[in-house]
């Protein structure tokens, strides 16, 4: 009976979100097809373009290779779930400052994999954030804005705090 | 850094030239952008491709049966459902195409010609399901011999793709069939005589992998035919007429029929104005009772099926004389097309000596078929193949002479009144002032020290198309500007647009509210491809400009009760008699003056300007790994005018990224069978954040003087020069010429050990 739907109960950008899933569907196609939650991309669905990164109780995973049947009772943030009541996240707002997308297609896994790195890592050096980031792909940029933009969003929440 | 000509007069600009947010920059670090893969509708169904297994085959029979059995699956189509396209030749920018190749291509005839060839495609009512149905078709081959190889492929001997290929032997077909499909020949001068002047020869052999472009969002495209013979496609394309021109072509459907509604798009480079999928969603939607049905590729099928731009084996010989000027060149380019004629080897032998004054030069060219994927543009089409072997043959050169390499390319470097070993003349062009720019720049002052360590510099030239475009505006009650183009945004266009439009009336680029229309909402426009967007949708953009404001001219003329031809408008205010009005303040008042202001423009620039770009590379080559690591690089080019400073630099540093790629890691690669084994983004190594430094830019500014605010494309030529350069600096480091492409440690520690003896 591969068919059946599992029912899932999780916590989704800090809300408590219920769904049907089928064992064999990722965690990535159940946000995208089944919650709407398309700004969580998919370049590669095995793991090795991070353009559909989310931060699983805290710590950064691909949400390809990821099952959504293990995110029962966890906690997942997606790129929705990154702007608060107040507005952008400083590193959305420093993305833009800095022109550090061109397509924007890898944009929100690096963006969820620079809130990641801030989280445990307020002040990256960056050699630190090139070391974080590199297990997302971007085509257009070459990189150097979107390191800029990381290291100058971790000043710029420093200030914040 | 913006350098400007000293013989360009600094025009003062409000809004070109600066940096303002990109109007879509909310929706894109959010999440809320709509790419096509983004849409869904009730209903719809998910489709699937069966690809093939075999690199050349013949296809003896295909069963469906079990597929369209299976619960779940609606439709399924194969090349049977689509009309006998007859031979034709269609523009498909920057290049054309044979649109029965192009049919062939989106579902395979009577043979497979690539590993990944499309055979046949279902829809279902999950991607599941989908899957699990298309293993059921069963299809019968019968296997031939794979050509893999570009120079096997060309022998007489040769298994034959295309049994009805001729030879386009310099404008005359050929009788026997052939696996080249063209040979051209550009010839100027008198070579022998040339080479007779020089004093220092060099001939080398180049050979270059097949590369893909490597957007990060797979092809996708969703369709639904409606029962009234309407089509309407959602998808991920470079050129939305395009994909309506080619669907139409390859259904027999008019184009008024079709509307392509054109997504977001997750980086093309060239590789997303050839259509895939997209007559296939129409088929399958028709076929399945009028549903809609979403097909995206997989990483895999991307990498197997799509995109790739040719692998080349490439010879070249210049000659100098003692002063350092070359006398003469030849060159013989055979590119990979791929499974369909069409390769990017024209583009090359343009390329190949174009920054430089030649007396005398012969160049040959040969698109040839092997059996890998049908080859489609890659940014700069086939340039930074011919300039890896030139531009490496030039830094030999240089050495022999004992001359530094800017200082030689100074010296042979083509200015205005130049000819082109292609033909054209070159108007006023801006070669000159990227070596100047480079050779004063911070990094080629700065000394290199350490062992191991090398610089080199390479320099490249992309023509630039110009094309046709659309732009519509129509003035909003509160002084905003909505302006409908036809120009996918790949990189930050709409503000580049948008930034003309406010230029030409003198209002902020944040008071435009810049859209990208379909196919029903806007006039025909050509792709964002070729450089051409910010160059001719702008101009359009620009002609928008002008019209509306001549009309509100004639406004503020009804206001004030005066001539239009009286009243002045500058900085975006109007005024006559001691009077004044801002535009938002007339904009609030057109009810009342006659009712809305709307203006369109179309323009058909034949050609915009070429541009030129030297690139600066430092690298640290560890001789035990063979592992280069870019310790510095710099990338000049000339913008002809920046409009939108940070994008044109984030396209230089974009090329720079992708021309390292290109250099040091990527590369197709198939086994004896044709079989593609490194079909995914971990063994396809594109560069990550730890492989690059931060890319220094320096814009140098040469205004184009046939485009109104002196535009010239930026986006190709950055990925020209990177190969060169580092192959050059790689020889400054530890004394190794590399003629192969990728240059990976592998390779370049098997050439220091064959140096070693």
């Amino acid at each position: 009976m591969m068919n059946r739907k599992v029912h899932v109960q999780a916590i989704i950008n800090g809300e408590e979100v219920e769904f049907l899933c089928e064992p064999r569907q990722s965690l990535l196609e159940v946000l995208r097809e089944t919650l709407g939650l398309t700004g969580t991309k998919e370049g590669c669905n095995n793991g090795n373009c991070g353009a559909c990164n989310v931060i699983l109780d805290g710590a950064l995973v691909n949400s390809c290779l990821v099952l959504a049947v293990e995110v029962s009772g966890r906690a997942v943030t997606t790129i929705e779930g990154i702007a608060t009541a107040r507005g952008l996240h400083p590193l959305q707002e420093k993305f833009i400052a800095h022109a550090a997308l061109q397509c924007g297609f890898c944009t929100p896994g690096f963006i969820v994999a620079a809130k990641a790195l801030l989280d445990q890592n307020p002040n990256p050096s960056e050699s630190e954030a090139r070391q974080w980031l590199a297990g997302n792909l971007c085509r257009c940029t070459g990189y150097d804005r979107i390191v800029r933009a990381v290291m100058d969003a971790a000043q710029a929440q420093e200030k914040l705090l | 850094m913006t350098t400007l000509s000293a013989d360009e007069k600094k025009q003062a600009y409000g809004v070109i030239g600066k940096n303002p947010l990109r109007h879509d920059g909310t929706d894109k670090v959010t999440g809320r952008a709509q790419y096509g893969a983004d849409i869904r509708f009730p209903g719809m169904l998910y489709g699937a491709m069966l690809r093939s297994p075999h690199a050349h085959a013949r296809i003896l029979s295909i069963d469906t049966s079990k597929a369209e059995a299976y619960p779940g699956v609606k439709a399924v189509v194969t090349a049977n459902d689509l009309p006998d396209v007859e031979s034709k030749i269609a523009e498909l920018g920057e290049g054309t195409i044979n649109l029965r190749h192009q049919s062939n291509n989106v579902l395979a005839k009577d043979k497979v010609l690539y590993f990944g060839h499309a055979v046949a495609a279902l829809a279902a009512i999950n991607p599941h399901v989908a899957e699990e149905a298309i293993a059921l078709i069963d299809v019968k081959y019968e296997i031939l011999p794979p050509v893999l190889d570009v120079r096997k492929a060309m022998q007489a001997d040769s298994a034959i793709l295309l049994d009805d290929m001729r030879t386009d032997e310099l404008g005359k077909k050929g009788d026997i069939p052939s696996n080249v499909a063209a040979h051209s020949q550009e010839q100027v001068g008198d070579i022998e005589k040339g080479f007779q002047d020089a004093s220092v020869i060099v001939e080398r052999e180049f050979f270059t992998s097949m590369v893909h472009q490597g957007y990060i969002e797979p092809q996708n495209a969703t369709a639904h035919y409606n029962p009234d013979g309407q089509i309407t496609i959602w998808c991920s394309t470079q050129g939305s007429f395009g994909v309506r021109e080619q669907v139409a072509e390859i259904l027999e459907i008019p184009v008024s029929k079709i509307r392509v509604i054109p997504m977001e798009i997750g980086g093309g480079f060239g590789g997303k104005v050839g259509v895939y999928l997209e007559p296939v969603v129409v088929l399958l939607s028709r076929k399945s009772g009028y549903r809609p049905v979403k097909m995206a590729m997989s990483r895999a099928d991307v990498l197997a099926a799509t995109g790739p731009t040719s692998g080349s084996y490439i010879k070249v010989k210049m000659g100098a004389n003692e002063a350092g000027k070359i006398t003469a060149v030849q060159a013989m380019l055979a590119y990979e097309a791929g499974a369909y004629p069409g390769s990017p080897v024209g583009g090359g032998m343009g390329v190949m000596f174009a920054p430089y004054r030649i007396e005398n030069a012969l160049v040959d060219g040969y698109d040839v078929l092997v059996n890998k994927p049908r080859t489609a543009a890659y940014r700069a089409p086939g340039g930074s193949n011919a300039a890896f072997a030139s531009e490496t043959v030039i830094d030999e050169l240089c050495e022999r002479l004992g001359m530094d390499p800017i200082e030689f390319r100074l010296l042979n470097g083509a200015q205005e009144g130049d000819r082109r070993v292609d033909g054209p003349v070159y108007g006023r062009i801006g070669f000159v002032e990227t070596l100047e720019a480079a050779k004063n720049s911070p990094h080629y002052r700065a000394a290199l020290e350490g062992p191991n360590r090398g610089r080199g510099v390479a320099s490249g030239f992309w023509y630039n198309y110009g094309g046709r475009s659309s732009a519509s505006a129509s003035i909003n009650s509160d002084g905003t500007v909505s302006l409908l183009t036809g120009s996918v945004d790949i990189g930050g266009t709409r503000t580049s647009l948008a930034m003309q439009l406010a230029e030409s009336l003198g209002i902020p680029a944040e008071s435009i509210r810049p859209s990208v229309a379909d196919t029903d909402s806007v006039g025909y426009t050509e792709g964002t491809y070729g450089s051409r967007t910010t160059f001719a949708t702008g101009w359009a953009a620009y002609e928008v400009g002008k019209a509306l404001k001549e009309k509100l001219l004639e406004r503020a003329a009804l206001i004030w009760e005066t001539e239009s031809g009286t009243i002045q408008f500058e900085n975006g205010a109007f005024s006559f008699d001691g009077k004044q009005m801002t535009f938002a303040e007339l904009a609030s008042q057109l009810n009342e003056t006659g009712g809305p202001i709307v203006a369109s423009a179309g323009v058909r620039p034949e050609q915009s300007a070429p541009t030129f770009a030297t690139h600066i590379v430092d690298v640290e080559v560890d001789p035990e790994t063979g592992k280069v690591d870019i310790l510095r690089y710099t990338a000049v080019q000339d913008a002809g005018k920046a409009i939108y400073p940070d994008y044109v630099a984030s396209q230089m540093q974009g090329g720079v990224a992708q021309g390292a790629g290109w250099a040091l890691n990527e590369e197709y690669l198939y086994d004896d069978q044709g079989r593609l084994t490194n079909a995914s983004l971990l063994d396809y190594r594109m560069p990550v954040t730890l492989d690059l430094p931060m890319i220094e830019t320096i814009i140098v500014e040469v205004p184009n003087p046939g485009h109104p605010y002196g535009v010239r494309g930026v986006g190709e030529v950055p990925i020209v020069p990177p190969p060169a350069a580092l192959a050059n600096a790689i020889y400054n480091a530890i004394g190794v010429r590399m003629a192969i492409l990728p240059m990976r440690p592998a390779r370049i520690v098997a050439e220091l050990n064959r140096q070693k003896g």
